[in-house]
């Protein structure tokens, strides 16, 4: 087949040009100008003392619990999620469709609500009778439940590229069943375990409304750090040198996180089967059962919680909810429910429109550096810390001479800077995966370019901006980190309201907050659950 | 009618040159060629997909410079490219405007698959899919078909069987055709003539008959399968294996086709191929004399 279509080889056209211009300026207004306001109060202060936080010994302690939590997070996750990747992916049983979505539900599901679930589970009067809040391991129950699709997408991804006859091969060869996995399937499955560990570290690395609830005040990363010197002891200064250490080091990361990232392009060639023989069944039963506990206790956890108080079944906490009138200290959740649909919903609409122009400008073939430079300068508010861009924001529009403070604009905003990268990473592949011919084809059946585009472009490439939408509602409306720094204290969204309803004192608020956290996880898997209707959510990429 | 005069294409480098040809009402053309030939740029610049210079017209009408869906051109392609977000009925009834329901009817009943309106289109088998995308061109009326590899994805058997239905299928709408083909099997199968396209330039343009009996070049005699021996082309069963041949000739293939084997292997470099009876076929690797009877050509 000889290529088609002239020019349209990835040159800078200016209609490519105008398309990813209004992007780029958008992350790099509202992205690299906090940045910058981070970086210039961190040197007000002097360049001396910003040296002295960041070189003082308190940092360092901080920065080794930060990476001790994140590499055990991330060592967890991965030996956990392995054999349920090996099982999603090559194996059929009964539910494997409905157990593939589920396993995706905890990616998206909010930091606060995570945190209230394991707080159920392993806190202070936790079903599970050990108390683990402020432990390190609380984080890393979170974090393995968090991070889980990530190894299971990307090592799945792998899984199913792999040519199932290569093991059989290595057997035909006279090794056991056992070597042909060390030898033939491991090594070319190491790629992508090691690119999903990357990940999961950077995750956990910038993790916050996890640390925040569940460290119970004890635990220091760098992020509740930031945080505990920009709202409790207004040290602007020490709070911008920290947020300057975590970008290095998530730079740093991202650069690794780079280099592995070639893993991912592949087509499926490897077929599930039905698992063979009785030992095989169990290994497969066993690891789906666990795996479908383990994603359904906590989220079921919530639910429950929020129907008790102190042993006892009762709706209070709901009722507390749900009566607009009910406000518990200056919180009234109701309006925070209104407030989230409100900001996730424009957030999500900025996002999809500004990430669709540059997913558009992007899905060209060609790939040259330029494009290569924009692609990353996207994808970097998804690896940045959201406390550093909620202080930057808060520090460039916060206060005079910008002061968007009291508008709402400036949490929508933020949502959309953390919401652009999932909307480019779902949209461009299936953009760029779009076949042109069928616009040929709609031509030669004698539809003008405009209607072949509404008649045919746009039906094919609705359900991508379906689920890149999904996800966009999904992130936005849970996002803790930047949205906590930028909310009013009378108008806080759903997860901030969550969170300062779970530090309060009182049995009744306690169910309130758990019935709170239900609504957002009910929110959440609605939106999943349509998204994964729409069958694309193979078209995500990590 | 179709009518090609001085077209040439190039995108960096020149694709087609100087491309002269013209497909009569109700004839069927097949361009035959190596990939990368240039042989879809040709279908593409007379759907107007691609700019080209020179002229082309329709039943007498230019067409240059008229873009691509006022062209009343019929197209098919290698994938079948059915769209997925509409059912059987709604793709073969997308050329038609206003709607004609009747005639999407009439088009399912001329390719066979009447009862298929309401399938999704991922559910049909990739004949009964290429099937419902010819029937998805034909349902305007074009004035001209063009066929872009339209069997290169199926398999071999579904693929004899609709190669002989649409050729019959065409034949009966008089439609005039331009197809193009890698595979000289289904070229001659389909075509009424045949136009052999080398880099980029018409080197012939005859019935398969005369072809096969007076190809211009070795270029040619290759391409429809004879075999070219010390600058004589001899089709298979004019060629033999004899103790006191005159060529030696080392086996690589052999298959059977209509009762016959037909032996291939190498001569020097050159590809030849001849037919013998079952009990005369040599093992692959062994060495053969061969000899011809009366030389063509």
């Amino acid at each position: 087949m000889d290529r088609p279509v002239v020019g349209n080889h990835g040159s800078l056209t200016p209609a490519r040009t105008a398309l990813l211009a209004v992007p780029v300026v958008f992350v790099l207004t509202l992205f690299i100008v906090p940045l910058a306001a981070v970086v210039r109060v961190g040197l007000q202060a002097g360049a001396p003392q910003m040296l002295a936080v960041m070189t003082s010994g308190r940092t360092w302690q901080i920065i080794g619990f930060t990476t001790l939590q994140a590499g055990l997070s991330t060592l967890a996750t991965v030996v956990i999620a392995i054999p349920a990747a090996v099982v999603l992916a090559l194996f059929r049983f009964p539910g494997r469709t409905v157990v593939r979505a589920l396993v995706l539900v905890p990616f998206v599901m909010p930091t606060v609500v995570v945190a209230a679930a394991f707080l159920a589970l392993v806190g202070p009067t936790g079903y599970l009778g050990v108390d683990l809040s402020g432990s390190i391991w609380g984080l890393v129950l979170a974090h393995m439940f968090l991070n889980i699709a990530v190894v299971i997408r990307v090592v799945g991804g792998a899984l199913a590229t792999l040519d199932p006859d290569l093991p059989k091969a290595a057997r035909v060869l006279g090794a056991s069943g056992w070597a042909a996995f060390r030898r033939v399937t491991w090594p070319m499955l190491l790629p992508s375990v090691r690119a999903s560990a990357v990940i999961v570290f950077l995750f956990c690395f910038t993790s916050f409304g996890v640390v925040q609830v569940l460290g119970a005040g004890q635990l220091r990363t760098l992020e509740v750090e930031i945080y505990r010197r920009t709202t409790y002891l207004l040290d602007l200064p020490a709070a911008a040198a920290l947020s300057v250490l975590q970008l290095l080091a998530v730079v740093a990361m991202l650069v690794v996180v780079g280099r592995g990232r070639s893993v991912r392009a592949a087509t499926a060639v490897g077929v599930a089967r039905v698992p063979r023989g009785w030992r095989q069944s169990l290994v497969v039963g066993i690891t789906v059962v666990s795996t479908t506990l383990m994603v359904l206790a906590p989220l079921a956890v919530v639910l429950v919680r929020s129907l008790q108080i102190d042993g006892q079944w009762t709706l209070a906490g709901w009722q507390t909810l749900l009566s607009p009138a009910a406000s518990t200290n200056a919180v009234s959740p109701w309006s925070a429910v209104l407030a989230s649909l409100r900001t996730a919903s424009a957030a999500t609409v900025i996002a999809v429109t500004v990430g669709g122009m540059a997913a558009v400008g992007l899905a060209s073939r060609g790939r040259g550096r330029w494009l290569q430079s924009v692609d990353a300068l996207l994808l970097l508010p998804l690896g940045t810390s959201a406390v550093t861009v909620g202080l930057g924001m808060l520090l460039a529009f916060g206060r005079p001479p910008v002061d968007l403070r009291n508008t709402g604009l400036l949490i929508v905003l933020a949502q959309t800077l953390v919401a652009i990268p999932f909307v480019v990473r779902v949209l461009t592949p299936a953009l760029r995966s779009f076949d042109r011919r069928y616009l040929e084809v709609a031509a030669v059946l004698g539809r003008s370019p405009m209607a072949a585009a509404r008649t045919v472009g746009v039906p094919l490439v609705l359900p991508a901006v379906a689920v890149a939408a999904g996800f966009a509602f999904a992130i936005t409306v849970g996002e803790f980190g930047a949205t906590v720094f930028l909310a009013s204290p009378a108008d806080p969204t759903l997860p901030v309201a969550i969170s300062r309803l779970l530090a309060r004192p009182g049995a009744l608020t306690l169910a309130a907050a758990y019935a709170a956290s239900t609504l957002l996880m009910l929110l959440t898997i609605a939106v999943v659950v349509a998204v994964d209707r729409v069958r694309l959510s193979r078209a995500v990429v990590f | 009618m179709l009518a090609l005069e001085r077209v040439s294409v190039s995108y960096d480098v020149p694709v087609l040159h100087d491309i002269d040809l013209e497909v009569a009402p109700g004839e069927i053309v097949s361009i035959l060629g190596p990939s990368g030939g240039g042989k879809s740029t040709l279908l593409r610049a007379v759907a107007g997909l691609v700019p080209y210079t020179g002229h082309i017209t329709v039943d007498g009408r230019s067409v240059d410079g008229v873009p691509t869906h006022k062209r009343a051109i019929g197209m098919m392609f290698q994938n079948d490219l059915l769209f997925p977000h509409l059912d059987v009925a709604g793709n073969v009834g997308f050329g038609l405007r206003p709607a004609d329901p009747g005639r999407v009817q009439e088009m399912l009943d001329l390719v066979g698959l009447r009862d298929l309106a309401p399938r999704d289109v991922a559910t049909l088998s990739g004949g009964q899919a290429q099937r419902i995308a010819l029937a998805r061109a034909l349902a305007p009326a074009p004035a001209v078909l063009l066929l872009d590899e339209p069997f290169g994805a199926l398999d071999v058997v579904g693929k004899a069987a609709l190669v002989l239905d649409v050729q019959r299928l065409l034949r009966d709408q008089a439609m005039t055709v331009l197809a193009v083909t890698h595979d000289r099997n289904e070229a001659f199968t389909l075509a009424d003539r045949v136009a052999v396209l080398r880099a980029g330039r018409l080197v012939q343009v005859d019935t398969p008959d005369r072809l096969w009996r007076a190809p211009v070049d070795d270029y040619v005699a290759r391409l429809v399968g004879l075999s070219v021996l010390d600058g004589v082309a001899y089709p298979p069963e004019q060629l033999h294996a004899r103790a006191d041949g005159r060529w030696l000739m080392t086996v690589t293939g052999r298959s059977f086709q209509a009762g016959r084997y037909l032996v291939t292997g190498t001569v020097g470099g050159e590809s030849v191929t001849y037919s013998c009876g079952a009990d005369d076929v040599p093992e692959v690797g062994q060495a053969v004399r061969v000899s011809a009877q009366r030389p063509r050509r």
